[in-house]
């Protein structure tokens, strides 16, 4: 799955492709989907010779993609797997600060992912031209709650009910990256409970 | 001297109202006819005796209620004012910037004596004498941005100056057009805009952004926005929609001269002089249409651009539901005649 970003607002994050960069360390952190990128970069040229400074950071994905087991065989120097995100984040966020010079970092799986990293290493103050990202597999949104402040993870339909406090929300393409997150709207604040159905826009 | 500060409020019972002077004044955001977003900057000079551009920073009689407003914002969600750690000087930048302006255009009000870094500042209306050290910050009850911001009308925000472009990474924001600080703070100049429909395609985030980069010391300069509002409301949070957004649905012919308000914010921008950063005054006026119409000229534009303006940008602003009962009411106003040009209230 790929996203399309016709439409939609400059705030709105967008992805690239991952490709092999020269680096004194290379740290991959994915999930779900994003296995399928970091293999079909080490698949292709110019990427083999790294594996003896690759480390990867692993987690499946929010519709239960886990491609560990590939992943494993590709014989970098460390592989990790996490249940999810919240679990990893500690180890993250030591690798992020001790980080060198030179360290590349490559995101990939889903934008919930991509953008907890990513907040994560640019608060331990790495540079954002040392970063890759590639959107795969799930749509699925991280969203604040503008009302309750509470983050609903894996939001699937538009609008959706706030798992915090329970009003119904529609999902903005305004994105904080400080948030890491996409901003929820009560939808039927103007006229209440005039809800209209939900639809599943994000998969 | 001069005026008297109103007692009213912003919330509940609404008591709010513009005294005929502060109607003469208040800043009609629109000099043709016609609306669409431009990149509308002027330098931020003192403009006519009177007006609300007389000094840097306008005080009005509504001082002390807009401040008793805030507080009780702040109150309910300190989430309002964020400064990101590296803003603290910028912070400091603006307490001296407003202090010496109005110190300097209200000196009856406001005093400020400096004896090398150790400062008093004085201010009247609101029954302050506080000494403190200048840039250090345990010498405040609050830090510098929240402690000047807290007696001064207006939002504010300060923007970092880095990677050719402004982050809003610090803030007080309690009378504000339906957007979130907590959400936008750290964003980029793009970023932060992105909801607003036409102008990215029109380039002018991209020429507003160009200019803004290069402003200097000394040399403010100042635009408009406006809005429309429902009942004098300042905090038209997106936090609190679901609080003031059913006020949309019920308004009729009867009630909308008194209950809808034109919401205009004089923006002035202000390179700061330690910091580099650049701090963005937002100050919201509210006048009811029945204020508007008491000057005939305005009366007349404002239902010519009600009726006209982009359906896109009545729909961003919020008063699309609306804006067929609005154009209803303001034709009583509008005799077809020629207007002037330039937003001068010119009464006849
Ligand atoms: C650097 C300081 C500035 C800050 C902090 C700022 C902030 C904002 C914010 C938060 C919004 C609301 C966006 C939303 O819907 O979430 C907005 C809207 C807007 N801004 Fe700015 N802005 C700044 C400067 C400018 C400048 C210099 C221009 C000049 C063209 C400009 C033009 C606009 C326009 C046209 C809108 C849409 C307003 C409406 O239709 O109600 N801004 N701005």
């Amino acid at each position: 799955m790929s996203l399309s970003y016709e439409g939609t607002i400059p705030s709105r994050p967008r992805y690239g492709q991952l490709t092999p960069r020269p680096g004194s360390g290379h740290l991959f952190v994915a999930d779900g989907e994003g296995a399928d990128a970091i293999l079909a970069l080490f698949a292709g040229p110019g990427a083999k010779g790294m594996l003896a400074t690759t480390q990867i950071v692993y987690m499946p994905g929010p519709t239960g993609t886990d491609k560990s087991a590939e992943l494993e065989k590709l014989g970098a120097d460390i592989f990790f797997r996490a249940p999810d995100y919240s679990t990893a984040q500690p180890r993250l966020k030591r690798l992020f600060g001790s980080a060198h010079m030179g360290l590349q970092l490559y995101l990939t799986g889903t934008e919930g992912l991509i953008g907890q990293a990513q907040r994560d290493a640019i608060e331990a103050g790495l540079p954002h031209t040392a970063m890759q990202t590639e959107h795969r597999g799930s749509t699925v949104r991280r969203v604040q709650c503008v009302h309750c402040k509470g983050i609903t993870e894996n939001v699937r339909t538009d609008p959706f009910v706030c798992s915090h406090c329970g009003l119904n929300l529609f999902v903005r393409d305004h994105y904080s990256r400080r948030l890491a997150a996409f901003q929820g709207v009560n939808i039927d604040a103007e006229d209440p409970g005039q809800v209209p159905p939900q639809v599943e826009r994000f998969a | 001297m001069g005026i008297e500060f109103n007692k009213e409020t912003f919330r509940d019972d609404y008591t709010f109202k513009n005294s005929p002077a502060a109607v003469r004044r208040f800043p009609f955001p629109f000099p043709e006819d016609d609306y669409m977003y431009s990149v509308n900057m002027e330098p931020h000079v003192p403009g006519r005796k009177g007006s609300v551009f007389e000094h840097t920073f306008d005080v009005d009689e509504h001082y002390l209620a807009e401040m008793r407003d805030r507080e009780l914002v702040l109150k309910s969600d300190p989430l309002r004012c964020q400064s990101l750690p590296h803003m603290t000087l910028a912070g400091w930048d603006l307490l001296e910037l407003i202090m010496e302006s109005k110190a300097r255009d209200y000196p009856h009000w406001f005093e400020l004596h400096k004896s090398g870094d150790r400062w008093t500042w004085i201010n009247r209306p609101m029954e302050i004498e506080q000494s403190f050290t200048f840039l250090k910050d345990d010498t405040l009850p609050y830090g510098p941005l929240e402690y000047i911001t807290r007696q001064t009308q207006g939002d504010f925000t300060l923007q970092d100056q880095r990677d050719n472009t402004l982050y809003i990474d610090a803030g007080t924001v309690t009378t504000q057009a339906d957007w979130s600080l907590d959400f936008d703070v750290g964003m980029a100049f793009h970023e932060w805009h992105a909801p607003v429909p036409l102008a990215h395609n029109m380039g002018v985030f991209d020429r507003a952004l160009k200019f803004l980069l290069k402003l200097q010391l000394g040399s403010p300069v100042r635009r408009f926005n406006w809005t429309m509002t429902v009942d004098p409301l300042l905090d038209t949070s997106p936090e609190n929609y679901p609080k003031w957004g059913p006020s949309k649905t019920t308004l009729t012919m009867d009630t909308i001269g008194k209950r809808q308000h034109l919401r205009v914010e004089l923006q002035t921008l202000h390179r700061l002089p330690r910091s580099n950063a650049i701090a963005f005054p937002i100050r919201a006026y509210l006048a009811s249409f029945d204020d508007i119409v008491t000057m005939p000229k305005w009366g007349r534009r404002l239902h010519r651009v009600v009726r006209d303006v982009h359906p896109d940008l009545a729909t961003y602003k919020g008063f699309i539901r609306n804006r067929d009962l609005m154009v209803q009411w303001l034709s009583q106003y509008d005799d077809g005649k020629p207007t002037s040009p330039g937003w001068w209230p010119e009464p006849e």
